[in-house]
């Protein structure tokens, strides 16, 4: 069980929330541009790493979509920002294994 | 939306009425239908210092800018449901008008209202038990240090989804749920009482 602390709503059960998948991954500009295998990447390729992880989640409370860092390893919330927002200074998202 | 004469409550099944004639002596939890005039979703933007303020010359309440506060006078409710997103209740009759004079003094401002009236029926807890009877049923946490006189929460009740509004520290309760399910909610929240010595009350306007 995950306490998770909504922007809005604060602490709550994490029965209260669904999860979104990894954050901060951007539709491409022009889809139409790229090949088959740049859009699957797009659309299915995600990073799974071992450790710190920026992830989307909605509050079924108050139906806002936020982030979280979370460690994948020790599920311990590290930070949680609005939505538009960057993750907090020292966190980086996880790269991209290709 | 029906029409007016076509109007049934989402409890008439139960014979609540009847029921209410043989109150039990010093119960510990009192349970009535409350009766909703209309209720309205309202949206927009809080900082916007107009919208707050058209809002509030139409309905004679601040609008609750803080997370999970309702503001309430006389028979006139306004529960948070967003940061953008608030439910207008109100109780007594005669209101049909309030969705046209909201969008009037609104009208130049980025802003959505929809009447939703008849969507949730609203369950009356009251009494020295009651919010023993609520945390049988949710995992929000309703210590009176966190959650008092005019706190809302969006949150589960058994399996449904509920808009809990705590009006004095009695406490005295309203339970919004969506209507297909107040039956399910009152079944439910009558089977937790009963252990605490279960009364009920007459229907009457929410509070």
């Amino acid at each position: 069980m995950l306490l998770i602390e909504c922007p809005w709503c604060g602490p709550r059960d994490d029965q209260d929330f669904t999860y979104g998948g990894e954050a901060h991954i951007a539709r491409p500009e022009r889809p139409e541009k790229l090949s088959d295998e740049q859009w699957g990447d797009y659309l299915f390729m995600r990073s799974n790493p071992k450790g710190t992880h920026l992830e989307r989640w909605v509050c079924n409370g108050c139906r806002r979509w936020f982030n979280v860092c979370r460690d994948t390893v020790t599920d311990e919330i590290t930070a949680v920002y609005r939505m538009g927002e960057k993750p907090p200074g020292a966190i980086k998202k996880a790269g991209r294994k290709s | 939306m029906p029409e007016k004469y076509q109007w049934q409550s989402a409890l008439a099944t139960l014979g609540l009425e009847a029921r209410a004639l043989a109150p039990v002596a010093e119960p510990g939890v009192t349970l009535s239908e409350r009766r909703v005039g209309t209720q309205l979703v309202i949206r927009g933007d809080a900082a916007e210092a107009e919208f707050a303020a058209g809002v509030s010359s139409v309905l004679g309440l601040d609008l609750p800018t803080e997370p999970k506060t309702a503001h309430r006078k006389g028979d006139r409710t306004l529960l948070w449901l967003g940061p953008d997103e608030w439910l207008a209740v109100v109780a007594g009759e005669g209101e049909d008008r309030l969705a046209v004079s909201l969008a009037e003094a609104l009208v130049d401002l980025h802003h959505a209202i929809a009447d939703v009236s008849h969507s949730r029926a609203v369950i009356g807890l009251e009494g020295p038990r009651a919010r023993e009877v609520l945390m049988k049923g949710t995992n929000v946490d309703l210590h009176p240090r966190v959650f008092a006189e005019g706190s809302c929460v969006q949150a589960h009740l058994g399996r449904c989804h509920m808009l809990l509004h705590q009006l004095d520290a009695a406490p005295r309760y309203d339970i919004y749920v969506h209507r297909s399910f107040a039956v399910y909610a009152w079944s439910w929240l009558s089977d937790a009482s009963r252990e605490y010595g279960l009364s009920i009350a007459s229907s009457g306007a929410v509070r």
